[in-house]
């Protein structure tokens, strides 16, 4: 059985991360497994654990009244789930959905939180490793926005 | 070069019509003498309706099989919503082929990426044919389609056959879906940093909305291919195609007979500068 | 047009013998055409002979400014450029290109064959000789060819003139394009005029030239008339009106393309396409089809365009170059800067039209020396930010 750090230290979130940061990091994580339509969390649901991709696929989704939710991104392995974990008020803004059985390290939130705050350089090589999946995610964003498929 | 004179269109009948998309068909040209020229992946015809106008259109057939001219295109204005609604047996004019296709002898010993978004994979499909009919002399072969969502994918049956191929991958992501949807959604570039490629050994052929080219070209970058080894097909307002009314021009390029394919590396400095 | 002998022979004709040129010209089939002053400018058309030139008349050009003056002399090519080019012959602004017919089994496409007109141009300035060698390579020297523009060039005959004036507006010592005339021409004409005379030294520049110039009354050219050509020419050269630094201009202006100036220009440019319209090297074109009201034959008709209108850059969706910034931005980059890249010269022949005929008196050198004055180079090969 291999151990959870050794998991993590094969994610390639965590490639090329400091092994005291591993350890850190392990201590708040835990193996999660969804079921193909089973939620990772729902919109408003408290954002006190975020999620690395093992296998699988989640599927990322909007309720709009009157419609079935759109998904408007997938997430699939080497990937995370959730950015909301990060900042006040720490609640999900959209739902995450499994649509095949998914495999995924769940990270504790508030443990991580609290161990970035008393170790700087932990949060800062976490930044470091968000930043540019939000960035990227931005982009691509903006890209879906321009509907440059549509007949405009 | 068909004809002795590049301005004078032949005439060519529709001998077949299948919708495809809302809005877009695909027309199976015959010429009414002679043979089919011959076209090369990438290459485009001005098509000619009576009393309309002229467009460019590119070529989405099989270049080494079949004696017709295969368009797919999408009524967007007047000549191309004429096109899309000829039926069979009418009769268009055609001038081509014309342009530099895709780069396939380069391709040769190479991964070859095609990223294709909307309808912009009916350029690409002449080279994907060309490609498997000499799969041998390629190395691994990739295909990303990116569509507005899953009703707008063009060629899916087509797609869906490939994707049974062992020696083809074929990625198809949308823009937004419901939950029916069982596929990838999300922009065709964040497709790239995942798909494993090989920088070194990759080409990339690029197709689509010229932002979701931009933005395709700046993922392949990131994941370490090298600017000349990524082409893009580029569209500006075509009317003579032989490069002598300058409507297409693109910084030092008339898109018509240097392109439409053309190498990142010699645009890209200009590819994101407004109203080059 | 046959390769230029390997000396240069001279002769030197008077007022008759010019007379005689235009007559023998007309005698061989040639449309003749030449300056004559009309709607209060110089205008090439057709001459019948001597007395339809220009005799006396000069023009004073400025920015946004022309107007015809007396001169003190009777010179009969004493103006600089010309309103209109020759261009307006040999790339017509209106030309059908065919015409097609709902036939039973389809559409019968049939080239609009007009029987070529045989041309010879009398002036034609060394700027515009330029201009013409330019036009040729755009049109019949890539891969493919316009047959008709190739077949009135190959017809005409060339009657060039060494600039015995420089206009306010004139830069070709800048562009290597004049005032000496050099290149495809048959003939080459200084005017030599004085107290004592009134002649003409013409120069041979084809076989053709030499069987035309044989057949007219002459004297032999002595070393004091070449000298006199000579002195013409060295004169006229030091009169530039303008001048532009060409010196890494094809790069300057391609590094350059969000430099503060061409907002200033856009400022200034109405986008009202003279520029376009004047420029001898401009050969952007469009086609409208046309149809009968009945419906059963249709042409498609080429038309001069110009990269100052909206639509020439339509795609669907909209304009490529929306602003008068870009459109500037596209006209006068292509002019010094990517004419290089497709075609391996300027795009621009020195003659200045560009900034006469502007209602706002926008001049290029002008620009260009702005945007080199200070350079916002861009960094970074690959726009990735």
């Amino acid at each position: 059985m291999e151990s959870l750090e050794e998991i993590l230290g094969r994610h390639p979130f965590f490639a090329g991360f400091e092994a005291e940061h591993g350890r850190l990091v392990a201590g708040c994580a835990r193996n999660v497994r969804f079921a193909a339509g089973q939620y990772l969390f729902r919109e408003g649901d408290p954002a006190d654990e975020f999620f690395l991709i093992r296998h699988g696929r989640v599927a990322l989704e909007l309720v709009e009244p009157g419609r079935p939710p759109v998904v408007f991104a997938t997430l699939g392995e080497g990937e995370i789930v959730g950015a909301s974990w990060l900042l006040p008020p720490y609640r999900w803004r959209l739902a995450a959905r499994a649509t095949e059985l998914t495999r995924a390290i769940g990270i504790d939130a508030a443990c991580l939180r609290g161990k970035c705050e008393a170790d700087h350089h932990l949060g800062y090589a976490m930044m470091k490793r968000f930043l540019p999946i939000l960035v990227e995610r931005l982009q691509a964003t903006r890209l879906q926005l321009l509907d440059v498929y549509g007949k405009r | 070069m068909t004809a002795p004179d590049p301005f004078l269109p032949q005439p060519w009948r529709v001998e077949r019509r299948r919708r495809e998309l809302i809005g877009a068909v695909t027309l199976e040209l015959a010429p009414l003498a002679g043979a089919r020229p011959d076209f090369a992946p990438g290459q485009f015809n001005m098509l000619y309706v009576f009393g309309v106008g002229e467009v460019a259109i590119s070529l989405s057939g099989d270049a080494e099989r079949g004696t017709t001219f295969v368009h797919t295109l999408r009524n967007v204005g007047a000549v191309s919503g004429a096109l899309t609604a000829l039926q069979v047996g009418a009769s268009v004019g055609v001038r081509g082929p014309f342009g530099r296709g895709w780069p396939l002898a380069e391709a040769e010993g190479a991964d070859v990426l095609l990223v294709a978004g909307g309808l912009g994979l009916a350029p690409l499909r002449p080279a994907l044919y060309a490609i498997l009919a000499r799969r041998e002399r390629y190395g691994r072969v990739v295909i990303m389609v990116g569509s507005r969502s899953p009703e707008d994918i063009l060629y899916r049956r087509e797609l869906e056959h490939w994707r049974r191929r062992p020696d083809l991958e074929v990625l198809l992501t949308v823009d937004h879906a419901d939950a029916d949807w069982r596929g990838h959604v999300g922009v065709v570039p964040a497709l790239i940093p995942h798909a494993g490629l090989d920088p070194a050994e990759t080409l990339a052929l690029v197709c689509g909305p010229e932002v979701m080219m931009r933005f395709t070209a700046n993922a392949l970058l990131a994941a370490g291919i090298r600017p000349e080894r990524i082409h893009l097909s580029m569209e500006r307002n075509m009317k003579c195609a032989v490069g002598q009314c300058g409507h297409c021009q693109f910084g030092p390029f008339f898109v018509c007979k240097d392109g439409p394919v053309l190498r990142y590396d010699r645009i890209g400095t200009i590819l994101a500068v407004p109203e080059i | 047009m046959d390769a230029l002998p390997t000396t240069t022979t001279a002769a030197v004709l008077d007022r008759d013998g010019l007379q005689a040129l235009i007559e023998a010209l007309a005698a061989r089939g040639f449309r003749v055409l030449g300056p004559l002053v009309r709607d209060e400018a110089i205008v090439y058309d057709e001459i019948a002979g001597v007395a339809d030139l220009p005799a006396g008349w000069t023009d004073r050009q400025g920015p946004g400014q022309y107007r015809l003056e007396r001169r003190d002399d009777q010179a009969l090519f004493g103006f600089a450029a010309a309103p209109q080019s020759w261009k307006r012959f040999l790339h017509p602004p209106v030309e059908t290109l065919w015409r097609v017919r709902q036939g039973e089994g389809g559409l019968l496409f049939s080239t609009a064959a007009e029987a070529t007109p045989r041309y010879a141009f009398l002036g034609v300035r060394a700027c515009d000789l330029h201009a013409i060698a330019i036009q040729d390579r755009v049109l019949c020297e890539g891969d493919y060819r316009d047959d008709a523009y190739a077949r009135r060039r190959r017809g005409a005959f060339i009657v060039a003139l060494n600039c015995s004036e420089a206009g306010d507006t004139c830069f070709c010592v800048s562009m290597g394009s004049g005032p000496k005339a050099a290149g495809a021409f048959d003939l080459a004409l200084t005017e030599l005029l004085d107290e004592r005379r009134h002649e003409f030294l013409v120069e041979v520049g084809s076989a053709a030239g030499g069987e035309v110039l044989a057949s007219l009354p002459q004297r032999a050219a002595l070393d004091a008339d070449r000298a006199a050509a000579a002195a013409v020419v060295e004169r006229t050269a030091g009169r530039m009106g303008r001048q532009l630094d060409t010196a890494g201009l094809q790069a300057l202006l391609q590094d350059n393309p969000e430099h503060p100036r061409w907002d200033e220009v856009a400022e200034r440019c109405l986008s009202c396409a003279n520029c376009t319209m004047v420029c001898p090297t401009c050969f952007c074109t469009t086609v409208e089809d046309h149809s009968d009201l009945a419906g059963g034959s249709a042409e498609r008709v080429r038309l001069w365009d110009s990269c100052f209108t909206l639509d020439f850059s339509y795609i669907h969706g909209g304009s490529v170059r929306q602003t008068d910034k870009g459109r500037y931005r596209q006209w006068m980059t292509h002019k010094l800067s990517t004419w290089f890249d497709q075609f391996g010269s300027s795009g621009c022949v020195g003659c200045g039209r560009c900034i006469t005929w502007c209602p706002v008196g926008i001049d290029i050198t002008e620009e260009a020396a702005a945007i080199r004055a200070t350079p916002h180079v861009q960094g970074g090969s690959h726009g990735e930010s």
